[in-house]
Protein backbone atom coordinates (compact mmCIF):
# COMPACT_ATOMS: atom_id res chain seq x y z
CA UNK A 1 0.00 0.00 0.00
CA UNK A 2 1.30 3.37 -1.15
CA UNK A 3 -1.02 5.98 0.39
CA UNK A 4 0.35 9.37 -0.24
CA UNK A 5 1.11 10.94 3.30
CA UNK A 6 -0.58 14.35 3.74
CA UNK A 7 1.97 15.07 6.74
CA UNK A 8 4.97 15.53 4.75
CA UNK A 9 6.25 12.59 6.82
CA UNK A 10 8.03 9.38 6.07
CA UNK A 11 6.06 6.26 7.46
CA UNK A 12 6.51 2.98 7.06
CA UNK A 13 4.75 0.21 8.90
CA UNK A 14 5.91 -3.15 7.95
CA UNK A 15 4.22 -6.35 9.09
CA UNK A 16 6.37 -8.96 7.41
CA UNK A 17 7.83 -9.76 4.07
CA UNK A 18 9.08 -12.79 2.93
CA UNK A 19 10.49 -14.29 -0.39
CA UNK A 20 9.98 -17.40 -2.08
CA UNK A 21 13.35 -19.46 -1.74
CA UNK A 22 14.06 -21.28 -4.60
CA UNK A 23 14.05 -24.67 -2.60
CA UNK A 24 10.05 -23.76 -1.82
CA UNK A 25 9.09 -22.69 1.26
CA UNK A 26 9.11 -18.84 2.18
CA UNK A 27 12.42 -17.18 3.38
CA UNK A 28 11.35 -14.34 6.33
CA UNK A 29 13.15 -11.38 5.84
CA UNK A 30 11.28 -8.81 7.47
CA UNK A 31 9.49 -9.01 10.55
CA UNK A 32 7.48 -6.49 12.05
CA UNK A 33 8.92 -3.32 11.80
CA UNK A 34 8.02 0.55 12.21
CA UNK A 35 10.20 3.86 11.30
CA UNK A 36 8.76 7.44 10.60
CA UNK A 37 10.81 9.87 9.66
CA UNK A 38 9.95 13.94 10.35
CA UNK A 39 10.56 16.18 7.07
CA UNK A 40 13.93 16.99 6.98
CA UNK A 41 14.91 14.44 9.56
CA UNK A 42 18.62 12.05 8.24
CA UNK A 43 18.13 8.89 9.80
CA UNK A 44 20.59 5.80 9.49
CA UNK A 45 19.67 1.76 9.52
CA UNK A 46 22.10 0.18 11.05
CA UNK A 47 22.32 -3.82 11.08
CA UNK A 48 24.19 -6.92 9.98
CA UNK A 49 24.39 -7.99 6.89
CA UNK A 50 22.24 -9.81 5.38
CA UNK A 51 19.13 -8.37 7.61
CA UNK A 52 17.28 -7.28 5.37
CA UNK A 53 18.45 -3.29 4.66
CA UNK A 54 18.46 -3.59 0.91
CA UNK A 55 14.93 -4.98 0.98
CA UNK A 56 13.59 -2.59 3.13
CA UNK A 57 15.03 0.06 1.14
CA UNK A 58 13.32 -1.45 -2.05
CA UNK A 59 9.92 -1.53 -0.22
CA UNK A 60 10.52 2.72 0.41
CA UNK A 61 10.97 2.78 -3.31
CA UNK A 62 8.66 0.92 -4.44
CA UNK A 63 10.52 -1.51 -6.56
CA UNK A 64 9.12 -4.21 -4.52
CA UNK A 65 4.98 -4.24 -3.73
CA UNK A 66 4.90 -7.92 -2.39
CA UNK A 67 4.83 -7.16 1.46
CA UNK A 68 2.47 -6.94 4.24
CA UNK A 69 2.29 -3.33 5.58
CA UNK A 70 2.03 0.11 4.88
CA UNK A 71 4.71 2.56 3.28
CA UNK A 72 3.48 5.97 2.85
CA UNK A 73 5.61 8.50 1.38
CA UNK A 74 5.52 12.61 1.85
CA UNK A 75 2.93 13.53 -0.57
CA UNK A 76 4.56 14.23 -4.08
CA UNK A 77 7.48 13.26 -2.80
CA UNK A 78 10.46 13.60 -5.13
CA UNK A 79 12.46 10.59 -4.70
CA UNK A 80 16.75 10.42 -4.92
CA UNK A 81 18.49 7.50 -5.10
CA UNK A 82 21.95 6.37 -4.16
CA UNK A 83 22.25 2.84 -4.99
CA UNK A 84 25.17 0.49 -3.29
CA UNK A 85 26.88 0.77 -7.66
CA UNK A 86 26.62 4.06 -8.85
CA UNK A 87 24.37 2.10 -11.56
CA UNK A 88 25.23 5.39 -14.32
CA UNK A 89 24.39 4.71 -17.65
CA UNK A 90 27.48 3.50 -19.82
CA UNK A 91 26.99 4.92 -22.74
CA UNK A 92 25.85 8.99 -21.67
CA UNK A 93 27.79 11.24 -19.86
CA UNK A 94 28.17 11.87 -16.44
CA UNK A 95 26.27 15.15 -17.27
CA UNK A 96 23.93 13.41 -19.77
CA UNK A 97 23.12 11.14 -16.66
CA UNK A 98 22.17 13.32 -14.29
CA UNK A 99 20.23 15.64 -17.08
CA UNK A 100 18.27 12.43 -18.11
CA UNK A 101 17.22 11.93 -14.01
CA UNK A 102 17.07 15.52 -13.22
CA UNK A 103 15.20 17.33 -16.35
CA UNK A 104 14.46 20.27 -14.71
CA UNK A 105 18.01 21.10 -13.01
CA UNK A 106 18.99 24.46 -14.01
CA UNK A 107 22.49 24.66 -15.27
CA UNK A 108 23.92 26.82 -12.75
CA UNK A 109 22.60 24.24 -10.07
CA UNK A 110 24.27 21.55 -12.05
CA UNK A 111 27.30 23.22 -12.10
CA UNK A 112 26.80 24.54 -8.38
CA UNK A 113 26.74 20.42 -7.55
CA UNK A 114 29.59 19.58 -9.92
CA UNK A 115 31.99 22.08 -7.88
CA UNK A 116 30.93 20.47 -4.62
CA UNK A 117 31.04 16.94 -5.76
CA UNK A 118 34.23 17.58 -7.19
CA UNK A 119 33.18 16.50 -10.79
CA UNK A 120 33.92 20.03 -12.80
CA UNK A 121 36.52 18.06 -15.07
CA UNK A 122 34.65 14.66 -15.37
CA UNK A 123 31.15 15.93 -16.27
CA UNK A 124 31.82 14.79 -20.05
CA UNK A 125 33.38 11.76 -19.49
CA UNK A 126 31.83 8.52 -19.31
CA UNK A 127 31.56 6.38 -16.75
CA UNK A 128 33.85 3.49 -17.91
CA UNK A 129 36.26 6.09 -17.47
CA UNK A 130 35.78 6.61 -13.75
CA UNK A 131 37.21 5.08 -10.78
CA UNK A 132 34.51 3.66 -8.56
CA UNK A 133 35.14 7.01 -6.53
CA UNK A 134 34.12 9.55 -8.88
CA UNK A 135 31.35 7.07 -9.75
CA UNK A 136 29.63 7.32 -6.42
CA UNK A 137 29.94 11.35 -6.56
CA UNK A 138 28.44 10.91 -10.18
CA UNK A 139 25.67 8.23 -8.43
CA UNK A 140 25.27 11.49 -5.49
CA UNK A 141 24.94 13.90 -7.65
CA UNK A 142 22.32 12.54 -9.50
CA UNK A 143 20.15 12.07 -6.63
CA UNK A 144 20.87 15.70 -5.55
CA UNK A 145 20.15 16.84 -8.78
CA UNK A 146 16.46 16.63 -9.06
CA UNK A 147 15.59 18.59 -5.46
CA UNK A 148 14.66 15.31 -3.52
CA UNK A 149 12.01 15.27 -1.03
CA UNK A 150 13.30 12.41 0.22
CA UNK A 151 16.85 10.67 -0.32
CA UNK A 152 17.76 7.29 -0.18
CA UNK A 153 21.12 6.09 0.14
CA UNK A 154 22.20 2.40 0.45
CA UNK A 155 25.78 1.87 1.59
CA UNK A 156 26.97 4.73 -0.82
CA UNK A 157 30.76 5.02 0.59
CA UNK A 158 31.13 1.05 0.74
CA UNK A 159 34.47 -0.27 -0.78
CA UNK A 160 35.96 3.05 -0.82
CA UNK A 161 39.05 3.91 0.80
CA UNK A 162 38.85 5.59 4.02
CA UNK A 163 40.16 8.72 3.58
CA UNK A 164 37.69 9.13 0.55
CA UNK A 165 34.79 7.84 2.35
CA UNK A 166 35.57 10.76 4.99
CA UNK A 167 35.63 13.10 2.17
CA UNK A 168 32.26 12.20 0.56
CA UNK A 169 30.77 12.29 3.88
CA UNK A 170 31.89 15.44 4.40
CA UNK A 171 30.54 16.07 1.16
CA UNK A 172 26.80 14.74 1.99
CA UNK A 173 26.52 16.66 5.04
CA UNK A 174 27.27 19.52 3.21
CA UNK A 175 25.06 18.93 0.63
CA UNK A 176 21.76 17.72 3.40
CA UNK A 177 22.56 21.16 5.31
CA UNK A 178 22.76 23.21 2.15
CA UNK A 179 18.89 22.02 1.69
CA UNK A 180 17.52 19.56 4.07
CA UNK A 181 16.07 16.90 2.86
CA UNK A 182 14.39 13.80 4.50
CA UNK A 183 17.05 11.14 4.30
CA UNK A 184 17.36 7.47 4.55
CA UNK A 185 20.61 5.92 5.32
CA UNK A 186 22.11 2.58 5.02
CA UNK A 187 25.14 1.72 6.93
CA UNK A 188 27.02 -1.29 8.42
CA UNK A 189 29.62 0.97 10.56
CA UNK A 190 27.92 2.47 13.52
CA UNK A 191 30.61 5.23 13.14
CA UNK A 192 29.18 6.37 10.06
CA UNK A 193 25.47 6.72 11.04
CA UNK A 194 26.56 8.46 14.30
CA UNK A 195 29.00 10.76 12.03
CA UNK A 196 26.11 11.69 9.66
CA UNK A 197 22.33 11.05 11.35
CA UNK A 198 20.12 12.38 13.49
CA UNK A 199 19.04 9.31 14.51
CA UNK A 200 19.86 5.94 14.01
CA UNK A 201 17.83 3.00 14.22
CA UNK A 202 19.61 -0.40 14.61
CA UNK A 203 18.20 -3.53 13.07
CA UNK A 204 18.62 -7.21 14.35
CA UNK A 205 19.32 -10.36 12.38
CA UNK A 206 16.78 -11.00 9.62
CA UNK A 207 14.01 -11.42 9.88
CA UNK A 208 14.50 -7.26 10.46
CA UNK A 209 13.06 -5.92 13.32
CA UNK A 210 13.97 -2.81 15.21
CA UNK A 211 15.96 -3.08 18.25
CA UNK A 212 16.76 0.35 19.51
CA UNK A 213 16.21 3.80 17.96
CA UNK A 214 18.41 6.54 19.38
CA UNK A 215 18.54 9.87 18.53
CA UNK A 216 20.85 12.05 18.71
CA UNK A 217 20.59 15.54 19.70
CA UNK A 218 23.74 17.32 19.23
CA UNK A 219 24.03 18.82 15.50
CA UNK A 220 26.36 16.62 13.16
CA UNK A 221 28.99 19.58 12.66
CA UNK A 222 29.63 19.77 16.57
CA UNK A 223 29.75 16.02 17.48
CA UNK A 224 33.16 15.23 18.69
CA UNK A 225 35.25 11.89 18.33
CA UNK A 226 34.41 11.52 22.66
CA UNK A 227 30.89 11.82 22.09
CA UNK A 228 30.43 10.00 18.88
CA UNK A 229 32.03 6.83 20.93
CA UNK A 230 29.66 7.33 23.99
CA UNK A 231 26.84 7.22 21.29
CA UNK A 232 28.32 4.17 20.10
CA UNK A 233 28.77 2.21 22.96
CA UNK A 234 25.03 2.69 23.83
CA UNK A 235 24.09 1.44 20.58
CA UNK A 236 26.84 -1.84 20.80
CA UNK A 237 25.03 -2.69 23.98
CA UNK A 238 21.30 -1.84 22.77
CA UNK A 239 22.68 -4.13 19.80
CA UNK A 240 24.15 -6.82 22.60
CA UNK A 241 21.26 -6.63 24.77
CA UNK A 242 18.83 -7.21 21.85
CA UNK B 1 49.72 -3.44 -41.91
CA UNK B 2 46.18 -4.03 -42.36
CA UNK B 3 45.94 -2.24 -45.91
CA UNK B 4 48.97 -4.01 -47.02
CA UNK B 5 47.30 -7.59 -46.23
CA UNK B 6 43.98 -6.99 -47.72
CA UNK B 7 45.52 -5.59 -50.88
CA UNK B 8 47.94 -8.79 -50.74
CA UNK B 9 44.67 -11.22 -50.60
CA UNK B 10 42.52 -9.41 -52.97
CA UNK B 11 45.39 -10.03 -55.50
CA UNK B 12 46.00 -13.03 -54.76
CA UNK B 13 42.37 -13.92 -54.72
CA UNK B 14 42.62 -12.54 -58.92
CA UNK B 15 45.47 -14.71 -59.30
CA UNK B 16 43.41 -18.07 -58.30
CA UNK B 17 40.90 -16.53 -60.47
CA UNK B 18 43.17 -16.08 -63.86
CA UNK B 19 44.83 -19.48 -63.33
CA UNK B 20 41.62 -21.50 -62.25
CA UNK B 21 39.96 -20.03 -65.86
CA UNK B 22 43.30 -20.99 -67.70
CA UNK B 23 42.74 -24.74 -66.14
CA UNK B 24 39.24 -25.21 -66.74
CA UNK B 25 38.30 -23.05 -69.69
CA UNK B 26 36.80 -19.37 -70.81
CA UNK B 27 33.64 -20.78 -71.20
CA UNK B 28 33.31 -22.30 -67.72
CA UNK B 29 35.38 -19.50 -65.81
CA UNK B 30 36.24 -15.93 -67.68
CA UNK B 31 38.99 -14.07 -66.98
CA UNK B 32 38.69 -10.85 -64.42
CA UNK B 33 39.44 -9.14 -67.80
CA UNK B 34 36.19 -10.33 -69.46
CA UNK B 35 34.15 -9.74 -66.91
CA UNK B 36 35.29 -6.05 -66.65
CA UNK B 37 34.58 -5.69 -69.86
CA UNK B 38 31.20 -7.38 -69.59
CA UNK B 39 30.34 -4.52 -66.42
CA UNK B 40 31.69 -1.76 -68.71
CA UNK B 41 29.26 -2.76 -71.05
CA UNK B 42 26.57 -3.32 -68.79
CA UNK B 43 27.24 0.19 -67.43
CA UNK B 44 27.41 2.35 -70.74
CA UNK B 45 24.20 0.90 -71.92
CA UNK B 46 22.58 1.65 -68.58
CA UNK B 47 21.25 -1.16 -67.55
CA UNK B 48 23.76 -1.80 -64.95
CA UNK B 49 22.51 1.08 -62.83
CA UNK B 50 19.26 0.62 -63.50
CA UNK B 51 18.80 -3.29 -62.43
CA UNK B 52 21.41 -2.50 -59.39
CA UNK B 53 19.27 0.33 -57.87
CA UNK B 54 15.91 -1.97 -58.47
CA UNK B 55 17.20 -4.92 -56.64
CA UNK B 56 18.92 -2.34 -53.89
CA UNK B 57 15.48 -0.63 -53.42
CA UNK B 58 14.34 -3.75 -52.98
CA UNK B 59 16.75 -4.64 -50.29
CA UNK B 60 16.04 -1.77 -48.28
CA UNK B 61 12.97 -2.08 -48.52
CA UNK B 62 12.42 -5.40 -47.22
CA UNK B 63 15.39 -4.82 -44.91
CA UNK B 64 13.50 -1.86 -43.03
CA UNK B 65 10.45 -3.72 -42.70
CA UNK B 66 11.78 -6.84 -41.12
CA UNK B 67 13.87 -4.89 -38.66
CA UNK B 68 11.00 -2.56 -37.10
CA UNK B 69 8.88 -5.15 -37.21
CA UNK B 70 11.70 -7.26 -35.70
CA UNK B 71 12.83 -4.59 -33.32
CA UNK B 72 9.25 -4.25 -31.96
CA UNK B 73 8.23 -7.50 -31.72
CA UNK B 74 11.86 -8.94 -30.42
CA UNK B 75 11.38 -6.45 -28.08
CA UNK B 76 7.77 -6.81 -26.64
CA UNK B 77 8.76 -11.04 -26.37
CA UNK B 78 12.06 -10.55 -24.77
CA UNK B 79 10.23 -7.77 -21.87
CA UNK B 80 6.59 -9.77 -21.82
CA UNK B 81 6.71 -13.41 -21.17
CA UNK B 82 2.97 -13.00 -22.47
CA UNK B 83 3.95 -12.20 -25.76
CA UNK B 84 6.49 -14.66 -25.32
CA UNK B 85 4.37 -17.55 -25.35
CA UNK B 86 1.83 -15.97 -27.37
CA UNK B 87 4.08 -15.29 -30.35
CA UNK B 88 6.64 -18.19 -29.82
CA UNK B 89 4.62 -21.16 -31.79
CA UNK B 90 4.38 -18.41 -35.00
CA UNK B 91 8.33 -17.86 -34.60
CA UNK B 92 9.50 -21.26 -34.65
CA UNK B 93 7.13 -22.14 -37.72
CA UNK B 94 7.97 -18.72 -39.63
CA UNK B 95 12.02 -19.76 -38.52
CA UNK B 96 11.51 -22.99 -40.34
CA UNK B 97 9.70 -22.09 -43.42
CA UNK B 98 11.92 -22.71 -46.39
CA UNK B 99 12.44 -19.11 -48.41
CA UNK B 100 11.29 -20.64 -51.69
CA UNK B 101 7.49 -21.77 -49.58
CA UNK B 102 7.44 -18.30 -48.41
CA UNK B 103 8.14 -16.77 -51.95
CA UNK B 104 6.18 -19.00 -54.15
CA UNK B 105 3.02 -19.02 -52.02
CA UNK B 106 3.70 -14.69 -51.75
CA UNK B 107 3.19 -14.27 -55.91
CA UNK B 108 0.67 -16.74 -55.88
CA UNK B 109 -1.56 -15.06 -53.61
CA UNK B 110 -0.99 -11.41 -54.24
CA UNK B 111 0.49 -11.70 -57.72
CA UNK B 112 3.83 -11.17 -59.39
CA UNK B 113 4.04 -7.75 -58.12
CA UNK B 114 6.16 -5.67 -56.00
CA UNK B 115 4.54 -6.02 -52.84
CA UNK B 116 4.77 -9.74 -52.69
CA UNK B 117 8.06 -9.58 -53.60
CA UNK B 118 9.33 -7.16 -50.95
CA UNK B 119 6.74 -8.77 -48.19
CA UNK B 120 8.34 -12.07 -49.10
CA UNK B 121 11.51 -11.06 -48.64
CA UNK B 122 10.78 -9.26 -45.52
CA UNK B 123 8.79 -12.19 -44.34
CA UNK B 124 12.19 -14.53 -44.30
CA UNK B 125 14.24 -12.20 -42.45
CA UNK B 126 11.88 -11.21 -39.62
CA UNK B 127 12.25 -14.29 -37.75
CA UNK B 128 16.12 -13.82 -37.56
CA UNK B 129 15.51 -9.97 -36.33
CA UNK B 130 13.37 -11.24 -33.77
CA UNK B 131 15.24 -13.63 -32.49
CA UNK B 132 18.38 -11.56 -31.87
CA UNK B 133 16.67 -8.45 -30.70
CA UNK B 134 14.72 -11.34 -28.29
CA UNK B 135 17.81 -12.27 -26.91
CA UNK B 136 18.91 -8.91 -26.54
CA UNK B 137 15.67 -7.82 -24.32
CA UNK B 138 16.41 -10.86 -22.34
CA UNK B 139 19.71 -9.66 -21.35
CA UNK B 140 19.03 -6.25 -20.88
CA UNK B 141 20.16 -4.96 -17.16
CA UNK B 142 17.10 -5.21 -14.34
CA UNK B 143 19.33 -2.68 -11.83
CA UNK B 144 19.04 -0.10 -14.86
CA UNK B 145 15.31 -0.69 -15.37
CA UNK B 146 15.38 0.22 -11.57
CA UNK B 147 17.20 2.96 -11.62
CA UNK B 148 15.04 4.23 -14.30
CA UNK B 149 11.85 3.74 -12.12
CA UNK B 150 13.49 5.09 -9.16
CA UNK B 151 13.96 8.33 -11.26
CA UNK B 152 10.76 8.20 -12.85
CA UNK B 153 11.59 8.63 -16.26
CA UNK B 154 9.19 8.79 -19.22
CA UNK B 155 8.67 5.96 -21.09
CA UNK B 156 10.13 7.56 -24.01
CA UNK B 157 12.99 8.71 -22.06
CA UNK B 158 13.41 4.73 -20.95
CA UNK B 159 13.48 3.62 -24.63
CA UNK B 160 15.42 6.00 -26.72
CA UNK B 161 18.15 5.88 -23.36
CA UNK B 162 17.83 2.97 -21.45
CA UNK B 163 16.48 0.55 -23.73
CA UNK B 164 17.48 1.22 -27.21
CA UNK B 165 21.01 1.79 -26.34
CA UNK B 166 21.53 -2.10 -24.44
CA UNK B 167 20.14 -3.54 -27.48
CA UNK B 168 22.58 -1.51 -29.89
CA UNK B 169 25.37 -4.38 -30.09
CA UNK B 170 22.19 -6.64 -31.18
CA UNK B 171 20.77 -4.13 -33.35
CA UNK B 172 24.41 -3.89 -35.47
CA UNK B 173 24.26 -7.89 -35.52
CA UNK B 174 20.85 -8.29 -36.85
CA UNK B 175 21.73 -5.17 -39.49
CA UNK B 176 24.43 -6.54 -40.68
CA UNK B 177 23.69 -10.65 -40.72
CA UNK B 178 20.66 -9.01 -42.14
CA UNK B 179 22.09 -7.48 -45.06
CA UNK B 180 23.53 -10.29 -46.17
CA UNK B 181 20.73 -12.67 -46.67
CA UNK B 182 18.26 -10.37 -47.31
CA UNK B 183 19.81 -9.39 -50.64
CA UNK B 184 20.78 -13.12 -51.67
CA UNK B 185 16.83 -13.95 -50.97
CA UNK B 186 16.11 -10.92 -53.00
CA UNK B 187 17.86 -12.15 -56.38
CA UNK B 188 15.87 -15.07 -55.93
CA UNK B 189 12.37 -13.96 -55.44
CA UNK B 190 13.79 -11.59 -58.35
CA UNK B 191 14.37 -14.52 -60.53
CA UNK B 192 11.39 -16.37 -60.09
CA UNK B 193 9.14 -13.42 -60.78
CA UNK B 194 10.19 -10.09 -61.73
CA UNK B 195 10.92 -8.50 -65.25
CA UNK B 196 14.10 -6.40 -63.44
CA UNK B 197 16.82 -6.37 -61.14
CA UNK B 198 20.43 -7.89 -60.67
CA UNK B 199 18.50 -11.80 -60.11
CA UNK B 200 16.34 -11.31 -62.75
CA UNK B 201 19.51 -10.81 -65.13
CA UNK B 202 21.13 -13.65 -63.59
CA UNK B 203 18.14 -16.08 -64.44
CA UNK B 204 18.35 -14.42 -68.25
CA UNK B 205 22.11 -15.23 -68.65
CA UNK B 206 21.85 -18.57 -66.94
CA UNK B 207 19.73 -19.06 -69.84
CA UNK B 208 22.19 -18.02 -72.08
CA UNK B 209 25.13 -19.73 -69.90
CA UNK B 210 26.65 -16.62 -70.09
CA UNK B 211 28.94 -17.33 -67.27
CA UNK B 212 30.80 -13.41 -68.02
CA UNK B 213 27.64 -11.41 -67.51
CA UNK B 214 26.49 -13.66 -64.29
CA UNK B 215 29.75 -13.16 -62.64
CA UNK B 216 29.70 -9.54 -63.90
CA UNK B 217 26.31 -8.73 -62.27
CA UNK B 218 27.32 -10.63 -59.15
CA UNK B 219 30.49 -8.50 -58.71
CA UNK B 220 29.18 -5.67 -59.21
CA UNK B 221 26.14 -5.96 -56.79
CA UNK B 222 28.96 -7.63 -54.29
CA UNK B 223 30.92 -4.15 -54.32
CA UNK B 224 27.74 -2.16 -53.43
CA UNK B 225 27.06 -4.41 -50.39
CA UNK B 226 30.60 -3.90 -49.28
CA UNK B 227 30.06 -0.11 -49.47
CA UNK B 228 26.98 -0.08 -47.76
CA UNK B 229 29.22 -2.00 -45.09
CA UNK B 230 32.37 -0.34 -44.73
CA UNK B 231 30.18 3.46 -45.38
CA UNK B 232 27.24 2.84 -42.93
CA UNK B 233 27.43 -0.44 -40.70
CA UNK B 234 30.55 0.05 -39.53
CA UNK B 235 30.44 4.04 -39.19
CA UNK B 236 27.37 3.40 -36.99
CA UNK B 237 28.99 0.52 -34.97
CA UNK B 238 31.53 2.84 -34.20
CA UNK B 239 28.94 5.50 -33.12
CA UNK B 240 27.07 3.28 -30.95
CA UNK B 241 30.49 2.20 -29.31
CA UNK B 242 31.44 5.20 -28.58
CA UNK B 243 31.35 4.83 -24.67
CA UNK B 244 33.52 1.71 -24.47
CA UNK B 245 36.85 2.28 -23.66
CA UNK B 246 39.46 1.82 -26.59
CA UNK B 247 43.02 0.54 -25.73
CA UNK B 248 44.79 3.54 -26.20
Amino acid sequence: MYPAGASGRLEIRIKQKSYRAATGGRLHVLGELSISLAKGEVAALVGPSGCGKTTLLRLIMGLDRDFEGVVSLPADCRLGVVFQEPRLLPWWTVEDNIRLAAPGASPAALSALFATLGLTEHRQHYPGELSLGLARRAALARAFALEPDLLILDEPFVSLDAELAERLRAELIELVSRRPVTTLLVTHSIDEAIGLADRVFLLSTSPAHLVADVPIERPRTSRSADEIAVIANKIRSAANSA
Amino acid sequence: MKTALHVGSITLLLITWIVASHLIGERLLPEPKAVALALLDEARSGALTFNLSVTLLRVFASFAIAMVLGTVIGLLMGRYPIFDWLADPWLIVLLNLPALVIIVLAYIWAGLTDTAAIAAVALNKLPIAIVTIREGARALDPTLDEMATVFRMSGRARLLYVILPQLAPYLVATTRAGLSLVWKIVLIVELLGRPNGVGFQIGAAFQLFDVTRILAYALAFTVVMLAIEAFLVQPLERHVSRWRLRPA
